[in-house]
């Protein structure tokens, strides 16, 4: 069946390929844990949404699930995220682009041209992210009942406890502000669901991604 | 009447505070180690009338047997050899188990709404059925009392037989005691039977002897009398109280504003959108990008 021509195959011309088959369907496993995490986290972090614990079979087995699930989290992620350590590494640049940010966000002023594939937010969003899951990775271990928890010390777990609190809550406005971010900037979420971009986002947002990608590609 | 023991105080996890507008007569245990004689007794009637049994164990050396609470097992006589000053070798036995905190720190940290409960006469009461095994309760007790069954993984501790209390019965172990080293009473009551019997020792040369009902946690309703007064020679903590850790982490104030603030992001995504608008790459432009109008 030839394609409707509206539609833009991955061979389009006009299309350049930002994010390999990989990356997509690790970060959609890592997205969709993640969902399922923060409900079933929320029921436990705060009564109010209790409820939340119906969605996984009640309170008994959600706890019996969550931290299952955070292995299965994490352990994505870091399939996901290591392979893209290189492209974030961070550049003189990037100090300019983060000072610039707020007039990045209001659309005031000139924007600061992004050197690499990523700019310094997407890359500071990067290397928090690392840092936060370790933690919670870390936490969520020593909380395991019953399979790591029985062994330990309760000051031990106390800290643990508050520790994988905090953390997830920096998480969940980390992720806000990503979620926020890829339905703000249009024409990128169909960087992780096609994998490709128009030309012309590329040149806009990402220009000395898009020179090197051009350049690769020949004249 | 007959309920009026069991009207709730407190529930864990709950956003609407329990029915409370009765005033209901504190209860307590008081233990008083210089009568106790380690007979177990109180361990055999505890398992009796709440139909436990634990595994069969295995000598550890000491007296101790089981040699820990378990969820089978909600009180455990503890034997101690102590050298003291002027004294010689002493042989302290204290029985274990939950001490019933008026500030419960296990009811605190709880996630499943009504698991935990505080009835008014200050008894704190573990209801298994909404209990789902985290372990937070376990996690956040002063007195490292909670356990849980391998068998179901919910908590168990004991409930200080509430049901017996229930319908004016003193708890099994009180009933059992064959030297009176447990007695079961009013909160008062059993405070100014400790004056009493503290002030006998003092007669008798415990110069040091004193009433264990400890602030940190706004007093317990297992009280101990401790002829050598340190609470440390009984191994009970010298100044228990809901770690500071925890009550950040299970704090309501801290955690509602954490939601809060968690809403606020979304709002202010929401916002941003309205006052900013989408951006958009220039699709018609060939060269260097330009800002989308």
């Amino acid at each position: 069946m030839t394609p409707l021509p509206q539609q833009r195959s991955p061979g389009d011309p006009g299309l350049v390929q930002r994010y390999t088959q990989r990356e997509r369907l690790t970060h959609w496993a890592v997205a969709a844990c993640y969902v399922a995490l923060f409900l079933s986290g929320l029921a436990l972090f705060h009564p109010f949404f209790y409820w939340l614990s119906a969605l996984f079979g009640g309170g008994a087995l959600m706890r019996v699930i969550h931290p299952y699930l955070g292995a299965a989290f994490a352990i994505a992620f870091f399939v996901y995220a290591l392979p893209l350590r290189g492209e974030n590494r961070l550049v003189p640049s990037d100090r300019a682009w983060l000072r610039g940010a707020f007039r990045y966000m209001n659309r005031t002023g000139e924007d600061v041209p992004v050197e690499g594939k990523f700019n310094a937010g997407q890359k500071a969003m990067f290397w928090s992210m690392i840092a936060v899951i370790a933690a919670l990775l870390l936490t969520g271990l020593l909380m395991w009942r019953p399979l790591i928890a029985p062994l330990l010390a309760a000051p031990v777990k106390r800290t643990a406890g508050l520790i994988h609190a905090a953390m997830a809550f920096v998480m969940f406005v980390g992720i806000g502000i990503h979620a926020y971010a890829a339905f703000w900037t249009k024409g990128s979420l169909r960087a992780m669901t096609r994998g490709t971009v128009t030309r012309a986002w590329a040149r806009f947002h990402h220009p000395g991604w898009y020179a090197r990608v051009a350049g690769k590609e020949g004249p | 009447m007959a309920l009026q023991s069991l009207d709730v105080v407190q529930r864990s996890a709950s956003t609407s505070a329990p029915p409370g507008i009765r005033q209901t007569l504190e209860v307590a245990k008081l233990i008083d180690v210089s009568r106790c004689i380690g007979c177990k007794a109180c361990q055999a009637a505890c398992m009796e009338w709440n139909d436990l049994r634990d595994d069969v164990g295995t000598n550890v050396g000491v007296y101790d047997n089981p040699p820990d609470l378990s969820d089978r097992s909600w009180t455990v006589m503890r034997f101690y050899e102590e050298e003291l000053p002027g004294r010689g070798l002493q042989w302290l036995i204290v029985k274990d188990g939950c001490m019933h905190c008026q500030d419960p720190g296990c009811l605190r940290a709880c996630p499943a709404p009504g698991a935990l409960i505080q009835l008014a006469n200050g008894i704190v009461d573990f209801q298994e059925e909404h209990c789902i095994g985290c372990g937070y309760c376990q996690t956040a007790c002063p007195f490292d009392v909670p356990r849980f069954s391998p068998k179901d993984q919910k908590a168990y501790k004991c409930t200080l037989c509430s049901d017996r209390i229930a319908v004016g019965l003193a708890p099994a172990c009180i009933k059992t005691c064959p030297t009176q080293a447990l007695t079961f009473g009013s909160k008062q009551a059993m405070k100014e039977l400790a004056e009493e019997r503290i002030r006998e020792l003092k007669e008798r040369g415990f110069a040091a002897a004193s009433l264990y009902d400890p602030a940190g946690v706004e007093g317990t309703h297992v009280m101990y009398v401790l002829p050598h007064g340190d609470p440390a020679l009984y191994r009970l903590p010298r100044d228990p109280e809901v770690s500071p850790v925890v009550e950040l982490w299970r704090s309501n104030f801290a955690r509602s504003l954490g939601v809060v603030t968690m809403a606020g992001v979304v709002l202010a995504g929401l916002f941003h959108y309205m006052k900013v608008g989408p951006l958009e790459a220039d699709e018609g432009k060939d060269s260097k990008g330009g800002r989308a109008p």
